[in-house]
């Protein structure tokens, strides 16, 4: 039934969370292209440039220098062309109040950065399964929330 | 301002078929229920040039009797979900009673070609009528468990925090600060 991959982006600085990803997004049965940016500048560039293919989730490291992910969220819902990139923030803090502030600014999918591999996968494999829903059943983006 | 739109998705389905076969010079008839009859005779290549105009309004051609089957399963879930009444009392008698077919046959084709069970797409279905009504800010929690067939107000904040990973409440206020931030903003 799935055609082409689903294109993900993540903008992630530590080097050994990267590996982590690539290598969960690869066990994974639904088939994805993910591809890395290092900082929250380099995203910018990189999601401003005319010639680059937009993803469809873009995973958000809320801690990165020179930009971080609050201020990248912010930027990109309010440029048109990038509104309907479903964003997915991943950090550290399980605080209520952070969650629901960056859901506020705009985020669709807010993960509690898990320590476990399995884990991992499991949220990941969960974030594509929904993702793939609202590509392909019509649900309303405005409304897409989900906390994991 | 935000307006809520409400709309036929059959004629606008028509309505794009309709001006994208124009557009390639094909000659069809429409047959009903996502069902159109072209020429025997296109070639390949045409079929990929349909597929291709069609695909930006996110319609594709599905060549199998089991696809065939299970975009009909998900026609008939958002119908019932978006049913004015109240739901049916019983999911797997509805369906088969729509489609005319087994149930054990229905549920089976459709885990086969979606990876997902008939009721776990109930119940997103549900949880996306819930944050449409919850959206639109018309009728309370409770009017929404009942419309939406649970048992409880409790069940129902249960099984939207089990999809969403937040409660109706939490969803709600979200929402509100979100409209307020883009009033702010303009």
């Amino acid at each position: 039934m799935q055609q082409e991959p689903i294109q993900i982006l993540l903008a992630e600085d530590d080097e050994d969370d990267r590996l982590f990803f690539k290598k969960a997004f690869n066990d994974i049965k639904i088939k994805t292209n993910v591809r890395f940016v290092n900082d929250g500048v380099e995203l910018m560039n990189h999601l401003t440039q005319s010639s680059s293919q937009l993803p469809h989730i873009l995973f958000l490291d809320l801690n990165m220098p020179r930009k971080n992910g609050l201020e990248c969220l912010v930027e990109i819902k309010r440029m048109t062309h990038l509104k309907h990139i479903a964003i997915a923030i991943y950090s550290t803090s399980s605080s209520d109040k952070d969650i629901e502030e960056t859901f506020v600014q705009g985020a669709n999918i807010y993960i509690k950065k898990p320590s476990d591999f399995t884990v991992l996968k499991q949220i990941l494999e969960e974030v594509v399964k929904v993702n793939w829903q609202y590509q392909t059943s019509g649900l309303n983006r405005d409304t897409y929330l989900l906390s994991l | 301002m935000n307006l809520y739109l409400k709309f036929d998705s059959g004629i606008a389905f028509k309505k794009i078929i309709q001006e994208q076969m124009d557009k390639l010079n094909i000659k069809y008839a429409y047959i009903g229920f996502a069902e159109i009859e072209i020429d025997d005779a296109i070639s390949s290549a045409r079929l990929n040039e349909i597929n291709t105009s069609l695909c930006n309004y996110g319609i594709e051609i599905v060549e199998n009797q089991k696809n065939i089957l299970v975009q009909k399963i998900k026609d008939t879930i958002i119908e019932m979900v978006y049913m004015d009444d109240k739901l049916p009392t019983s999911n797997s008698y509805y369906i088969s009673d729509k489609l005319k077919q087994r149930y054990s046959y229905i549920s089976s084709v459709f885990s086969e070609v979606t990876y997902t069970s008939i009721e776990n797409f109930i119940i997103l279905q549900k949880i996306e009528r819930a944050k449409q009504l919850i959206s639109a800010n018309q009728v309370t929690f409770t009017e929404i468990a009942y419309m939406l067939n649970y048992s409880s107000i409790a069940h129902f904040s249960t099984q939207f925090k089990g999809v969403t990973g937040i409660t109706p409440s939490t969803f709600q206020r979200i929402l509100t600060k979100r409209r307020k931030n883009n009033l702010d903003l303009k």
